[in-house]
């Protein structure tokens, strides 16, 4: 039985050195859910790992040292992750799309893949940016059972 | 938790293949990167990246990828890629590097200038 509507929190310093327990905590909180098969468990931890990257990074560049919190919440047919940070936030829509393979500049993209990346992966994403800081808003559904 | 090491690294044919384990993320992908670098411009710029011990890449980390790539072909070398798993295959199949790269099921095949 699905432990639907449980929610695990986390909060982690806002450094690299902690992606990896990020990491770890919301795989092992997810693969509790028996519908959440481990492919997407693995979708769902490449995600979160960005995503953290990214927060950490942002509140690096305002030199805030208030903790990441991570909540991950199991429902009926979705895993939910809510990333809060205190960083500057960004405009995920301003992204330039990445160029296709066969275009000469696509080698030139060594950074930027990570948003894609996310969005690719993920089932809905959303951004709540406020002065305080950013919430982003991961949904992963469970498969449909064939 | 399974840390980035790099467990050997094998010269055949000419090519240095290069067997990774472990994690690459933000953290870890400079590592890897320095690493290619360093094997790329030692030369001959040919290097075969054995991914079937990594568990987890992230942008970084194929960054790092790409990097080598780039550096290894300014030298009419070559990166090439083997063994990723189900989930890196992914990654890279959603990033469209599976196209940029030659990506092999084995060293052997990748060797050859056979992908897949």
């Amino acid at each position: 039985m699905t432990a639907v509507g449980e929610i695990v929190e986390l909060e982690i310093p806002p450094t690299l050195e902690y992606l990896d327990l990020a990491r770890v905590v919301v795989s092992a909180a997810a693969s509790v859910d028996p519908g959440f098969p481990p492919s997407r468990v693995s979708d769902l931890r490449l995600a979160v790992s960005e995503l953290c990257a990214n927060a950490i990074e942002s509140q690096q560049r305002r030199e805030r040292v208030e903790p990441l919190v991570i909540r991950c919440v199991l429902s009926d047919d979705r895993v939910t992750i809510e990333i809060e940070d205190h960083g500057g936030g960004f405009d995920p829509e301003a992204l330039a799309p990445l160029p296709p393979a066969t275009d000469p500049t696509r080698l030139e993209r060594e950074r930027g893949l990570g948003i894609p990346l996310v969005r690719a992966l993920a089932d809905d994403v959303e951004f709540l940016v406020k002065d305080e800081g950013t919430t982003v808003r991961v949904v992963l559904f469970h498969p449909h059972p064939d | 938790m399974s840390r980035y090491e790099e467990v050997a690294v094998e010269v055949r044919d000419g090519w240095r293949v290069l067997r990774l384990a472990g994690e690459v993320d933000v953290a870890t992908a400079p590592r890897l990167r320095d690493r290619l670098v360093q094997l790329i411009n030692e030369g001959p710029p040919q290097v075969v990246v054995d991914l079937s011990g990594i568990t987890f890449i992230d942008s970084m980390g194929l960054g790092a990828l790409i990097s080598g790539l780039k550096r290894a072909r300014a030298l009419d070398g070559d990166l090439r890629l083997v063994g990723a798993t189900d989930h890196v295959a992914k990654v890279l199949a959603i990033t469209r590097l599976d196209q940029a790269f030659m990506v092999s099921d084995t060293v052997e095949a990748a060797l050859a200038g056979s992908p897949g």
